[in-house]
């Protein structure tokens, strides 16, 4: 999925979030990703994003964070079907208000001698960077709420994008104050 | 003590138990093929690969033991894919090793390389590519701790030949903490909180029904069913995975459910108010159109895997744990309450069910004369057998009137291909249930279809003298799909005939070592089954010409509700 059909997917359902954030601890094992991605894929279930990283020193263990679409399945059952897998570890389940979520963008985009300053100055109001300066082409980064990202991408559409990445979101449950 | 890996490979087996495997060696397995020379491991060499697979199921069912196969890498491994997918979907406990190219060679398209575990990652429970000689022992110990434990299945062990030539220093696993499997933590014992609800929805309930699946026979709990089903008098039916874990003889059983169950037990279950399903996932050859299943009826749902706890329908009660820890837990709550009534009141309910068991009884055309009905040679095949013979069907016409007509009275008497309807599964299974249970008289009953698919293995039999018995109802058609085409698709017969007598089966069984013989009118099944049962020294084949045109009566058609349900003809009409 594009991000900017995912991101129009969100706009559209932001009363009523679609999705889930699942946090799920693995085995740092070859193939692990790809029994996960396959065990989405043979049970139908939908993802929208994926983003996976070792979380020890020894990298035993990697996080995947996955944001669900609970509407192509009950989210207990894609909880459910995914802790069968061996390698799955433990499944935390985040509600998008009980999460800190965060993403990170990449993007490049020509500017010419006139846009060059507005495309600094709108990173500079989102709190995003310039990584990488052309003759004729900004290379910015942003990290933030996946709502923030989604706006300066939207925001950007006015300028002609050469090329976007973005991570899909990671996240941690909010703490408890007590 | 310094061993190859191929030698820690085969002295894990052993370790494990291990007293038999089925396979077939190519180029990279090779290496392990030697120690299994010096091995008090039975090797049997099969003639094709899936043969091997299908045999180690039908040992594992009849046994309740591993099933153990061994291939060679590209090809080898996949012929066994088949057995691994059907293995999957009956839950049967089964360890495959396949032979894989050399480490250094994965990944270049090497001779007869395959990337088996990438293929089968969604037809096994897990599998493991060694990569480290050291891993052995660890990884075949986990490897069996994961087949039969939790919801038991298959796993496979994919097996590189610079690996099985490397050394290393023999160990043996202490103990499960021991076999690195941190994310693998197969629930046992109930809930007792949800144990005591489902025993209070019990109490309220006038039209319960206990819908038993294969999960009792994987927990070795028809004992504890038949305690269960006798304290509280409320009737059971049994899936096609589960015929045998009650006595059909047992005046509480209704038989099975299903697509072509016994009517009672459709019907039984459709008027339900309460479903206690142990071991049972609500397949849809059992639901019918799901959105009409048993409307009325609450559900107590008991499975070890978690997973199918609301996947199809969700529970009022849901349980995960083993069948027998969990009727046992079930049972001590009932006796909590020991002056209570267990139920409600269950004679209405029993009266209504005599009454549709005396209307809709299994029903077939006698007719004298014609051609052999086939439910009629499994009668016979059923009363001429001891009670404790093993039945293997194959999938289709057969398979149903099997299931239908024989009378299932002790658990593991019946091994057949439930969720994935693998066409050729009898003849292998059954040679594997033999070579399980060589006290046991075997019994396949296969179609002519099936039997042409795995009849090879035969050879195997006979060369390995384990003498199975074929029965093959040959109504020259893929009967099934006949019967569909003549019912849905207005007899327009697509693609279904295949001759009565090419291939000629008495003269194949001779080709491969087997006595064959043919029954042809109604007066040869007797005298046919006389002379395959006095053979105990090698393997049978019986061609039985049956009668083509016989449909597998009741039937719920797919996507139909189980209201729906089609009695035979003759009943039908009577019932008008």
């Amino acid at each position: 999925m594009s991000p900017a059909q995912l991101s129009a997917l969100q706009g559209e359902k932001a009363a009523q979030p679609r999705h889930h954030i699942l946090s799920v601890l693995v085995e740092n094992k070859a193939g692990v990703l790809s029994r996960v991605a396959g065990l989405f894929s043979r049970r139908g279930f939908n993802i929208y994003s994926l983003a996976v990283a070792p979380t020890d020193e020894n990298e035993h263990f990697s996080r995947i964070t996955i944001v669900v679409d609970v509407e192509s399945a009950p989210l207990e059952q894609v909880i459910m079907q995914l802790d069968k897998l061996i390698n799955v570890v433990s499944i935390g389940e985040l509600s998008p208000s009980e999460a800190v979520e965060r993403e990170l963008l990449l993007v490049t985009v020509d500017v010419g001698p006139t846009e060059r300053s507005q495309v600094i100055q709108l990173v500079d109001v989102f709190g995003g960077e310039v990584v990488s300066v052309g003759s004729d082409r900004l290379t910015v980064m942003l990290a933030g709420r996946p709502e923030k990202i989604d706006d300066f991408e939207g925001l950007l559409e006015q300028y002609t994008v050469v090329e976007l990445q973005r991570t899909g979101r990671v996240a941690l449950p909010k703490l408890d104050r007590h | 003590m310094q061993l190859t890996g191929a030698q820690a490979l085969i002295k894990s087996l052993e370790m494990q138990g291990v007293d038999v495997m089925f396979g077939l060696p190519g180029g990279a397995i090779l290496p392990v093929y030697d120690p299994i020379i010096d091995s008090s491991i039975r090797h049997i060499l099969v003639r094709h690969e899936q043969g091997a697979g299908h045999m180690a199921e039908g040992y594992a069912a009849v046994t309740g033991k591993p099933g153990v196969a061994m291939v060679t890498s590209g090809p080898g491994a996949t012929n066994i894919v088949t057995p691994l997918a059907n293995a999957y979907m009956d839950s049967t406990p089964l360890v495959v090793v396949s032979g894989q190219v050399a480490t250094g060679s994965i990944g270049t398209d090497a001779f007869q390389e395959c990337d088996i575990t990438g293929v089968t990652m969604g037809i096994t429970k897990h599998n493991w590519l060694i990569k480290d000689v050291d891993d052995i022992p660890r990884v075949v110990a986990a490897a069996f701790h994961v087949a039969t434990t939790g919801r038991p299945g298959p796993v496979l062990i994919d097996f590189p030949k610079d690996i099985a030539n490397a050394t290393m220093e023999w160990y043996w696993p202490s103990s499960v903490d021991e076999l690195d499997l941190p994310g693998y933590h197969p629930v046992t014992e109930g809930d007792p909180a949800l144990v005591r609800r489902a025993a209070e929805l019990m109490r309220d309930a006038h039209r319960p029904v206990l819908y038993v699946g294969g999960g009792v026979l994987k927990a070795r709990a028809a004992d504890a069913l038949r305690a269960l089903a006798e304290r509280t008098g409320i009737p059971v039916v049994t899936t096609l995975m589960a015929r045998g874990a009650f006595p059909d003889s047992h005046p509480q059983s209704l038989g099975m459910p299903g697509m072509h169950g016994h009517y009672t037990a459709v019907t039984a279950m459709q008027r339900s108010d309460l479903l206690i399903s142990l071991g049972a996932r609500f397949d849809d050859r059992v639901t019918g159109k799901i959105s009409a299943f048993a409307p009325e009826a609450k559900i107590i749902h008991v499975d070890i895997d978690p997973a199918e706890l609301g996947k199809v329908r969700t529970p009022d009660v849901g349980i995960a744990g083993d069948c027998r820890l969990v009727i046992g837990e079930l049972l001590s709550a009932l006796d909590a309450h020991a002056d209570a009534p267990v139920t409600g009141n269950l004679e209405p309910w029993w009266a209504q069910i005599h009454e549709w068991q005396e209307r809709f009884p299994l029903h077939y055309d006698h007719a004298e004369g014609g051609a052999i009905k086939p439910q009629m040679v499994v009668e016979q095949l059923r009363d001429a057998a001891p009670s404790d013979a093993i039945v293997v069907a194959g999938v289709g016409q057969h398979q149903m009137w099997a299931s239908q007509y024989w009378q299932f009275d002790y658990p593991y008497t019946w091994v057949n291909s439930g969720g994935a309807g693998t066409m050729g599964f009898a003849v292998p299974a059954s040679i594997g249930a033999k070579v399980g249970r060589p006290d046991r008289t075997v019994w396949a009953i296969d179609g002519d279809g099936c039997f042409q698919m795995t009849a090879q293995e035969l050879v195997t039999a006979t060369a390995e003298q384990i003498p199975v018995k074929i029965a093959i109802l040959n109504n020259a058609y893929l009967g099934m799909v006949r019967q569909w085409q003549e019912m849905f698709y207005e007899e327009r017969y697509s693609e279904v005939y295949l001759s009565p007598d090419l291939p000629d089966y008495v003269k194949w069984a001779e080709a491969m070592g087997c006595v064959g013989i043919r029954a042809e009118s109604p007066e040869d099944v007797a005298p046919a089954i006389e002379k395959a049962n006095s053979i105990d020294d090698r393997p049978v084949v019986v061609d039985f010409r049956t009668d083509a045109f016989e449909k597998v009566f009741p039937m719920v058609a797919a996507g139909q509700s189980n209201d729906d349900i089609v009695v035979h003809p003759d009943q039908a009409a009577r019932a008008r």
